[in-house]
């Protein structure tokens, strides 16, 4: 008896996968695609590591269901990810519990499987458009006469404006992230996999990937997708699964269910929860002495002519489209481009008895001592091997005695939340941490201007309102603060004053 | 900047050949000439890759932009030379204490200049011409090599006019944290390393992140690759390899008739 009905099950499985792929038009690879997750008891240590990245989630997703994967930093919202990739080695940690994809391991299921991480950069391999949508295909064995045709509608799927011949280095942000999208979908997945896709982008790149992640997918694809922007996220999905950081699933439901439930507890730990807005810091007083002038200031081709003025007591933001210049002109500001035409003027109140040397001649830790800069990319500024390190760099360089120095690292350690990875390797942070030090090591010198170049970008809630806090902070003890951002919640939290830079009208790119 | 895209007319006769014959007729004709140290067989080599430059679809404008590099190393075999040539004989021309300059040494740096552009040359047309994406897919078809090798040094090499960018970043950042050298050589040296390990560590972790993704896109899965890009080895290509080492072959021919050959194993 037990045993007819297992064969009944057996068989009614194996049709179901039947029609499945047929309804695929059972592609080259000959797998009847489905595309449901199963996760018993799953944990995943990386080697060398003492934490587990994540532990004890049990979950089952069934095929064609669209969830919404979330959980304050460090959860292992990634390494999830990876598994169900099929991308951690079996050499490369240690497993605990099982997953599965359609009762397979990941890691034999591939073909099953696509997935799209945040950094366009690094995901493109082809220096053509269509080649490199091709090359998932190719490496598929796909036959040789289906490829162009299914690159063809792959593009056509995320909507990509341009012929396949088009470089993929001419591309912006989110048309890279629409072409990786692209080469994920041609391989048909049954579960696509979207690891904070719009991350990196600025809000026009972040909907144009949005809007082609809603119009490629088919009704019966699986999407597991990693996002801290969740009013954003919502529409595509219809299910919220939430991971507690310690191990397990917090929360599994619609939405509403889980928003009602844990939505405050969830924005207090940094997921951007819709209906939780962060108040402004307006300025408790009005702006004080002019710190530094920009006359004219250009460098063609990347940014026209520019007249500027910054105070001290005052946030400043600097807007504008992409290709305007406003990172150029942070770079000129913070004295680390030799400007093209015009110039930059420091006041007296800012350099002292420098104030006719124009600041990119000045030497680097008299720069420090003025300007700080924070660069969009934190990794670039990190010298040192440890985050202590990191940040006694500068005030060491601008010649404070030992014992400030420590008091220093140590009050900055206490304020961004540094202190228990004061020893950590500064590229093993992750995104939130890494920012929060690279802005910590531009105040360490405590400049009486601070320049950051797109300083939100990617940052979970609680990190993005820290730095509100803190720059509106710096700004009521007379601090000069320049922030270039795409975020217009920032400006509107922070910002006494706005400047946006237009495209310059002979500029072609 | 290093420029990695093909300069030249993407139709002209030669340049629409097969890349692995092109890589072929290259090294087919350069290594015959590094048979000789005399200075008529590169003069002859020359001549003729001059010639055949326009078959190439090359301008020699922009060829002669491609090789400056040529001209640096050229100008540095001249003047090591005139230091510090072991053979001084001929007539004496400039005799400035150290600074012995004879006919002969003359003579030798000049053989030893046309022989760096000789061999050279070959290998600049080539790649003016050479897509590498093109190159790396007939490498995997005609030559039969490992796809994870050519795809892969492909993927990397796509990521390498980022690399001055990325150094130009590391650079600034430095200098806002406080971090200059000054006159100082001996720190100009260190923070020129310490950028150079910057760049080093941030490559790295950028090609890991993207042979994740590769993998992710089943490049390791071990099914046999299909091509999307078919590349053609045909008559035409072998007629241009067997036409590098006839010319090649005439050009010392032509040296050894004029009794100006010297071999380099004597």
């Amino acid at each position: 008896m037990r045993l007819t009905g297992g064969l009944i099950f057996i068989t009614t499985v194996n049709l179901m996968i039947d029609r499945a792929g047929g309804r695929r038009g059972r592609g080259p690879e000959g797998v009847g695609l489905v595309g449901g997750v199963l996760l018993r008891g799953f944990g995943w240590r990386h080697a060398g590591r003492r934490a587990w990245a994540v532990r004890g989630v049990d979950l089952r997703v069934e095929a064609g269901e669209r969830v919404l994967l979330l959980g304050p930093s460090g959860a292992g919202k990634s390494t999830l990810l990876g598994a169900l990739a099929g991308l951690l080695p079996e050499d490369s940690g240690e497993q605990e519990g099982t997953v599965e994809i359609d009762g397979l391991d990941p890691r034999k299921g591939r073909e099953r499987v696509g997935i799209v991480f945040q950094d366009p950069e690094t995901q493109l391999v082809m220096a053509r458009c269509g080649d490199d949508v091709a090359f998932g295909l190719e490496n598929r064995g796909v036959p040789a006469d289906e490829i162009w045709p299914r690159v063809d509608e792959a593009l056509h799927r995320v909507g990509f404006p341009y012929s396949r011949d088009r470089h993929t280095a001419a591309l912006s942000g989110g048309e890279q992230q629409r072409l990786a999208l692209a080469g994920a979908l041609a391989l048909r997945p049954a579960l696509l996999l979207l690891d904070e896709p719009t991350a990196n982008l600025d809000p026009a790149g972040a909907e144009l990937v949005r809007h082609a992640v809603a119009g490629a997918l088919d009704a019966d694809t699986t999407l597991i997708l990693v996002e801290h922007r969740v009013a954003e996220a919502l529409p595509l999905v219809d299910r919220v699964v939430v991971l507690e950081p310690g191990g397990g699933v917090r929360a599994d439901g619609t939405p509403e269910a889980v928003f009602a439930a844990h939505g405050a507890a969830l924005a207090a730990e940094g997921v951007w929860v819709p209906g939780h807005p962060i108040a402004p810091r307006a300025a408790t007083a009005g702006p004080g002495d002019l710190l530094l002038t920009a006359d004219r200031l250009g460098l063609p081709p990347r940014l026209g002519s520019t007249d500027l003025g910054v105070r001290a007591g005052e946030a400043l933001a600097v807007r504008g489209p992409n290709g305007a210049g406003k990172s150029t002109l942070a770079l000129l500001l913070g004295g680390l481009l030799r400007p093209g035409s015009g110039r930059v003027t420091a006041s007296t109140e800012l350099a002292g008895a420098d104030h006719s040397t124009p600041p990119h001649r000045w030497r680097a830790p008299a720069l420090a001592r003025r300007i700080g800069s924070v660069f969009q990319d934190p990794e670039h500024q990190f010298v040192t091997s440890t985050v202590f390190d990191e940040l006694a760099l500068g005030p060491r360089r601008t010649g404070q005695p030992e014992a400030a120095v420590k008091e220093t690292v140590a009050a900055l350690l206490d304020r961004l939340r540094l202190d228990r990875l004061a020893a950590a390797n500064p590229y093993t942070l992750s995104g939130g941490e890494a920012r929060r030090l690279s802005v910590a090591t531009a105040l360490a010198t405590a400049p009486r201007l601070l320049i950051c170049d797109e300083p939100t970008f990617g940052q979970d809630r609680r990190t993005w309102r820290e730095l509100v806090d803190l720059f509106a902070d710096l700004r009521d003890a007379g601090h000069g603060v320049v922030t270039v951002t795409h975020d217009a919640d920032f400006v509107a939290a922070l910002a006494d004053r706005t400047v946006t830079l237009h495209r310059a009208p002979d500029d072609q790119r | 900047m290093i420029s990695i895209e093909p300069v030249a007319a993407p139709d002209a006769p030669l340049a629409r050949r097969n890349p692995v014959a092109k890589v072929a007729a290259a090294l087919v004709f350069s290594f015959t000439l590094l048979a000789t140290l005399d200075p008529v067989a590169p003069a002859i080599a020359i001549a003729l890759e001059l010639a055949v430059l326009p078959l190439f679809g090359i301008r020699y404008r922009v060829l002669a932009r491609r090789a400056w590099p040529l001209l640096l190393s050229a100008a540095g075999i001249l003047v090591t030379l005139v230091l510090f040539a072991a053979d001084r004989s001929g007539r004496v021309l400039l005799d400035a204490g150290p600074v012995l300059v004879s006919t002969g040494v003359l003579l030798t740096a000049l053989g030893l200049v046309l022989r760096v552009f000789a061999v050279a040359l070959p290998g600049v047309i080539v790649f003016a011409t050479t897509d590498p994406t093109d190159l790396a897919d007939a490498l995997i078809q005609n030559a039969k090599a490992p796809a994870r090798f050519a795809i892969g040094a492909l993927a990397a090499f796509r990521l390498v006019p980022l690399l001055g960018q990325e150094w130009q970043m590391i650079s600034m950042a430095r200098r806002a944290r406080g971090v200059d050298a000054g006159r100082n050589p001996v720190a100009k040296l260190r923070l020129f390393a310490s950028t150079a390990f910057a760049l080093l560590v941030g490559a790295i972790r950028r090609g890991t992140r993207l042979a994740v993704a590769m993998d992710a896109r089943g490049f390791d899965a071990g099914t046999p690759r299909t091509v999307a890009r078919r590349q053609h080895f045909t008559r035409a290509d072998v007629l241009l390899i067997a036409g590098s080492a006839a010319l090649a072959a005439a050009t010392l021919t032509t040296s050894i008739l004029l009794g100006a050959f010297r071999p380099l194993i004597s």
